[in-house]
């Protein structure tokens, strides 16, 4: 898979799950890696791509989750 | 400026002998406003015996989960000065060693995008910058990013390394706390900005178990300097001390925990097979006793703070380890505890609760230790592993 395709992936992931269940960070990982076979760090890195750009954000509630930043 | 806001309870809390945040809150609130309303807001704790914050939510800066704790007033239209009032939290040197230059720098970045007030330092040993708004951070982050200094953990992730003065200052350190620091520190960069655990994850060196920086109390992997060999002994200091008045057999020989020391007016004999390391004789006899010469340091895990479930110690898993430079065997041991952090530990579980959960065994055999008599729970107890039905067979 490439790292675009695994981008979206990601992404779905922590979209479907808004509302739901918040996201840790290695649940991504474990669940990406799990369902598509991609190694943890590929998946590691590119979570870290999302995060970087600013697609998806790190948010505080007791612990720290991954969630897809509030629409201005 | 002057005084936004009536504070007749806080007043109270300047009038002892002793330093009183509130005279330096008053200092800073001369030119600051943030300080101005958060003085009002503190009153109005006071007076109603409720808090005013709300805590975390969606701050920080681009990239990094850590570094940044949001807080909020809850009644910002009486308080607008500390609508929003964000903690940053900046990684210390080492050592907590500054120049004063170094603390300017800090302190006027602060004084142009924040309230100007400091905790040096937090409980984790960050420099703590409290108060500013969202829309600052950015700015900020820049401007400290551009002068070297970077933000340090929050959250779910490996807070910022800390350790007591070491070489730096002491003789007694059996490795370079200060090193290792700055190693762990640069190795975990990703962990310690991008929180990927199931909680907080907090390293503290020490360089002997005098333990000046409490990291058998406070840190999920405490490192504790120690020696294998002997204590060296300077008998003829030892004489002098007794000469200018110290009782030895009381204030030293009786004071040994293991009692394994002995005095006979004129040589002081230690059995160095029951010696525990405490420190307490080194500590008091400090021109004739000295650590042996094979140093290195003790692994310790599980210890915390009272936040989900009661406070726990660190409990030993590695009775002596070499502790230099490339720290392989450390980083290699970390990585594989890590792992099974990552596996089976819950939402808001540290390690050292996991433990308890699973038991020693598991955790021994999944990381990959083998049981040693040393790993006790508290001192003078039995050791807690278990023999398993394959054992007792063999």
């Amino acid at each position: 898979m490439d790292r675009e395709e695994l981008k979206k992936v990601i992404y779905e992931l922590v979209e479907k799950s808004m509302g739901k269940k918040k996201l840790k960070q290695s649940d991504i990982l474990k669940k990406v890696s799990a369902d598509h076979g991609v190694d943890k760090s590929e998946v590691k890195a590119a979570l870290r791509e999302l995060l970087d750009s600013g697609q998806l954000i790190f948010t505080y509630f007791g612990g720290s989750y991954v969630e897809i930043p509030p629409k201005e | 400026m002057a005084q936004k806001h009536q504070t007749p309870l806080l007043d109270e809390l300047e009038k002892g002998p002793f330093p009183s945040f509130v005279k330096e809150m008053k200092r800073a609130a001369e030119h600051s406003e943030y300080a101005q309303d958060l003085l009002g807001q503190l009153e109005l704790s006071y007076k109603e015996k409720v808090t005013h914050w709300k805590h975390g939510g969606i701050v920080g800066v681009r990239g990094y989960g850590a570094g940044v704790i949001g807080r909020y007033s809850d009644v910002p239209d009486k308080f607008p000065g500390v609508a929003h009032f964000h903690t940053v939290r900046v990684n210390q040197p080492a050592g907590f060693f500054y120049t004063t230059s170094a603390l300017r720098e800090i302190c006027d970045i602060w004084d142009k995008y924040g309230s100007g007030l400091t905790n040096m330092h937090g409980s984790t040993g960050d420099i703590i910058l409290l108060g500013t708004k969202t829309d600052n951070l950015e700015p900020i982050f820049a401007e400290l990013s551009s002068r070297g200094w970077d933000l340090g953990g929050s959250g779910s992730a490996v807070r910022t390394p800390s350790c007591c003065v070491g070489p730096g200052r002491c003789e007694w350190a059996c490795y370079d706390t200060l090193e290792l620091t700055y190693q762990i520190t640069q190795k975990y960069q990703d962990e310690l900005h991008r929180p990927m655990f199931p909680y907080k994850f907090k390293f503290k060196m020490a360089g002997c178990a005098v333990d000046c920086i409490a990291a058998i109390a406070r840190a999920d992997m405490s490192i504790i300097g120690t020696w294998k060999d002997n204590i060296q002994i300077d008998q003829d200091e030892v004489r002098n001390y007794a000469q200018s008045g110290m009782d030895i057999q009381k204030e030293i020989v009786d004071m040994c925990p293991t009692g394994c020391m002995s005095w006979d007016g004129n040589e002081l004999k230690i059995n160095d097979e029951d010696c525990n390391r405490c420190m307490h004789c080194i500590a008091k006899m400090t021109k004739a006793l000295r650590p042996g010469k094979e140093r290195g340091a003790t692994i310790l895990l599980g210890s915390k703070a009272p936040i989900v479930t009661g406070a726990l110690m660190s409990w030993v898993i590695v009775p002596f380890m070499k502790m230099e430079p490339p720290y392989e065997e450390l980083f290699d041991l970390v990585d594989r505890i890590w792992e099974f952090w990552d596996e089976h530990g819950k939402n808001r579980e540290r390690i050292g609760e996991l433990i308890e959960r699973l038991g020693f065994p598991t955790f021994l055999k999944e990381v990959g230790l083998d049981p040693h008599p040393a790993m006790v729970k508290e001192p003078r107890r039995d050791p807690f592993f278990f023999w398993s039905e394959e054992d007792i067979e063999k």
